[in-house]
Formats: structure tokens, C-alpha cells, sequence
């Protein structure tokens, strides 16, 4: 029997073969056969989700709910000290300084990255702002956001705050930083489907010594990751109940 | 049961007055015009068991308030109750998530040195295996146009 493992789509270009080197990893070090599925969208991903195709899944903090209140998910681990956060950005020339002066009709760039949106989206609301009187862009790529700040296509634009971090200094240069999230416990999580729920107390115990050997650690780097940690199942109703008050 | 504010902790100058607590008795309180505003960027976390007992707080929610993590493990979460806020409100916001719903508002909340922020929170009830086991709020940053509708929309409601 194989088994089906796939990333949030919003994973970086820069680790899209750090994915295909753990997904290896994992088969060696469990002895399953698993195969790495990726998606060009979110919506694609959830189709195959409800389907009951994925058996392995680091997720998107936006997608925890129903993989483990629909689709029977449990927790595995996260990235230690990794957290999803977002940073509103306008180009440095412009004269807003606050989001409280962004005013009602304007475009805002986004990606489809959506627990990056819903951040983002609570910080704008302190300025009056939401979906009702914005125009939302979504562009394919971080980078694709600063541009249209840059262009003037967009006035405001929503990053994911590593994101903006790794952008050039000449690009970061030309961009003004009006709020940065400070939330520390939303993050992406690999998690574990039903048809290998059985063998989760080991998967688990493999991911959580990976760091301990130069292997597993240069598979974690590829990752852009220094070790995994484990997340408990309380933790992840927790993340989920958290979400959950900031989609209305 | 909440213990009185105390002098010594407030900053500058206050009111004094009494507050009739649901089910926590009564309690002195003192409280000042200074206003902390909204963190930006940050939420403001807690949970409490069913009964409103504060089980859990997060860094924000230490810093905002004044109080220490011990002094606020355990006390009914009406230790940050202030005398500008309605009574209807909080009654609204037991009778949603007593029928398993979520509630959302602007809330004045009153901090331990007698000054005051406003919030917007979110409050659902934790459900685990079925049942509910707590409730946890989350507060974000509200708008000055919101805050001043609410300024004026609050004491009509005593
Ligand atoms: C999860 C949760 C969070 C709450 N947060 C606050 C708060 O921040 N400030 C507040 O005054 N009341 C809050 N309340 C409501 C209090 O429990 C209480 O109803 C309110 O302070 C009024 O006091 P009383 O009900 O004793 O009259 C919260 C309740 C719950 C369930």
C-alpha cells in the first residue's frame, strides 16, 4: 500500500526540493511507501483532502479545522520556532504611516496563502478596512506583491512576514512597514491522516529525533528548518479554536 | 472571589466605586481617564473554565492588564470589568456562548493600575470530544471610529 503525502501550496519555490528530500527520508527511515503530491492550489489540495487521498499533510494553520474535525487528522509536529505571521506594507513614497489612515476603496495585493489573509485582514480592520470596501488582488508570489506596491497596481500589500524578510534589501528599501503581526501561535503543522494513524507514535518519535544526526539534519536545512517539535493535541485545538475567532 | 482594587497600585487620578459582580459578590474598584492603546499587531488571548474562571492568559494579555500570570490564574474573568461597560453586554455574551455560539463586541476592559483599553473580542466555547470544556476569547486591535461609537452608544444602555 502507498500512502500520499502533500504541502500546503504555500510553500516557498526555494524548498520545493526540500520537500521531495524529506519526503525520501521518511520513506527510508518508516519503510512505507509514500509518495509526495503537490498541488498548484489550495483548492485543488482540499478537493483531494475531502476526496480522502492525503494520509500526511504539512498544513496550512487555515485548513487545521478540517483535517481534524471533518477528516480525523491528528498532530505530529511543527518547525521550532517558526511561526505564521504577516506584515502590511505600502511603498516607502507613500504617505500613509498608519493603517488607520488606509482609506475604504483601496487594492490590496494578496497571495492565496490563507492564514497569512486572515491576519492580515484582522490588522486591516483597524482601519476600518474589509473585504466589503477593498479591492483584493491576488498575485502568485511574494514577490510578485512587492512589485505591485512598487508599480502602484497595489496600495497596501499583505506578506508573510518571512517572506518580506528574505525580499532583496533593494526591494525591502522601497517598501514601508506599517504593521507586523505578533502572534507566535499560529503555525503550519505536519499532521497525520487515519490510514496511518497506527503508526503515528513512531512517525512522530522519528521526526522529533531528526536533528540528532547530520543526515536528518541537512534534510531539515533543505527544509529550512532546524529541528521539529512536537505538537500536542491540545495544542492544535487550541490553534484551531484561535483560528476560528479570527475568520469572522 | 475578587479582592478589592488597591490604592497603592493606581496611577494617577481616580473615581472610586462599587461593582455588584454576578455570582462573585461585590467589589471596589478604582479606575482613571488614562487609556493604553491596542497593542498593533498583537491578540490578546485567554481562556476560562465554564464557569468564567481564568484558566489560561497569553504575554499580551499579562502586559495589557497589569497583572501578573498567578494573580490572574483562577480569579472569574470580571477582575478586568469596568464600570463604563454595560451589564447587557457580558449578559449577550453568556446567553451566545451558552448556546454554543460565538459572540463578538467591543469591550472596555479596566487594568490593574486603574487605566483602561478597549478591545474587540471574539469569544467561542471550546469543545472537546463533544463537549463543552471552556471558552476562549481573542482580542484584536478596534477602530477609533468603532471605539467612538461605542463611546457613545454604552451609556444609553444602563
Ligand atoms: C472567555 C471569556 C472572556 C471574557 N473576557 C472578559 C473581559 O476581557 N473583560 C470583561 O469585563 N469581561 C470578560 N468576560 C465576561 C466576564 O465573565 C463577566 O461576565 C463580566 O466581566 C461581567 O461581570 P459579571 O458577569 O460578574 O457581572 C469574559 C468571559 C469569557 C467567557
Amino acid at each position: 500500500m502507498s500512502y500520499t503525502f502533500t504541502v500546503s501550496p504555500d510553500f516557498s519555490p526555494d524548498h520545493l526540493s526540500g520537500w521531495y528530500i524529506f519526503n525520501t527520508w521518511l520513506q527510508r527511515q518508516s519503510g512505507e511507501a509514500i509518495h509526495l503530491e503537490l498541488y498548484d492550489n489550495f483548492q485543488a489540495q482540499r478537493d483531494a483532502i475531502q476526496a480522502n487521498k492525503i494520509d500526511l499533510i504539512y498544513a496550512n494553520p487555515f485548513d487545521a479545522a478540517m483535517l481534524v474535525r471533518e477528516k480525523g487528522f491528528l498532530p505530529l509536529v511543527r518547525a521550532w520556532n517558526i511561526s505564521d505571521e504577516a506584515i502590511i506594507a505600502v511603498s516607502a513614497d507613500s504617505p500613509v504611516n498608519d493603517v488607520a489612515e488606509l482609506l475604504p476603496g483601496i487594492n490590496v495585493a494578496v497571495t492565496e496563502d490563507p492564514d497569512v489573509h486572515t491576519i492580515g485582514m484582522i490588522m486591516l480592520e483597524a482601519g476600518d478596512l474589509d473585504a466589503s470596501n477593498i479591492n483584493t488582488r491576488f498575485y502568485n508570489s511574494q514577490v510578485l506583491i512587492a512589485k505591485s506596491l512598487l508599480q502602484g497596481e497595489a496600495d497596501v500589500g499583505i506578506f508573510l512576514a518571512k517572506a518580506f524578510d528574505d525580499l532583496s534589501n533593494l526591494t525591502k528599501k522601497q517598501l514601508k512597514i506599517l504593521v507586523r503581526s505578533q502572534i507566535s501561535v499560529i503555525h503550519h503543522s505536519l499532521m497525520i491522516g487515519p490510514a496511518l494513524a497506527g503508526r503515528r507514535d513512531e512517525i512522530q518519535a522519528l521526526l522529533l529525533a531528526m536533528n540528532n544526526d547530520d543526515k536528518g539534519k541537512s534534510v531539515l536545512n533543505s527544509l529550512g528548518f532546524d529541528a521539529w517539535i512536537k505538537v500536542e493535541d491540545e495544542e492544535m485545538e487550541f490553534m484551531i479554536d484561535l483560528m476560528d475567532t479570527l475568520i469572522i | 472571589m475578587l479582592s478589592d482594587m488597591k490604592l497603592e497600585d493606581i496611577v494617577g487620578e481616580y473615581k472610586e466605586t462599587v461593582l455588584d459582580l454576578y455570582g462573585n459578590g461585590s467589589r471596589k474598584i478604582f479606575y482613571t481617564d488614562i487609556e493604553t492603546p491596542y497593542p498593533d499587531g498583537k491578540l490578546i488571548v485567554s481562556t476560562t473554565d465554564k464557569a468564567g474562571i481564568i484558566t489560561h492568559v497569553n504575554q499580551s494579555f499579562i502586559e495589557m492588564s497589569g497583572y501578573t500570570e498567578n494573580e490572574l490564574i483562577g480569579m472569574p474573568h470580571s477582575i478586568l470589568r469596568h464600570p463604563d461597560m454595560p451589564s447587557a453586554a457580558f449578559k449577550d455574551l453568556w446567553d451566545t456562548v451558552n448556546r454554543g455560539e460565538k459572540w463578538q463586541g467591543f469591550v472596555k476592559n479596566l487594568c490593574k493600575d486603574g487605566g483602561y483599553y478597549w478591545v474587540k473580542a471574539t469569544v467561542i466555547p471550546n469543545i472537546r470530544h463533544g463537549k463543552v470544556v471552556g471558552y476562549t476569547s481573542v482580542r484584536r486591535k478596534p477602530s477609533r471610529t468603532k471605539i467612538n461609537e461605542c463611546i457613545q452608544l454604552y451609556p444609553t444602555l444602563f
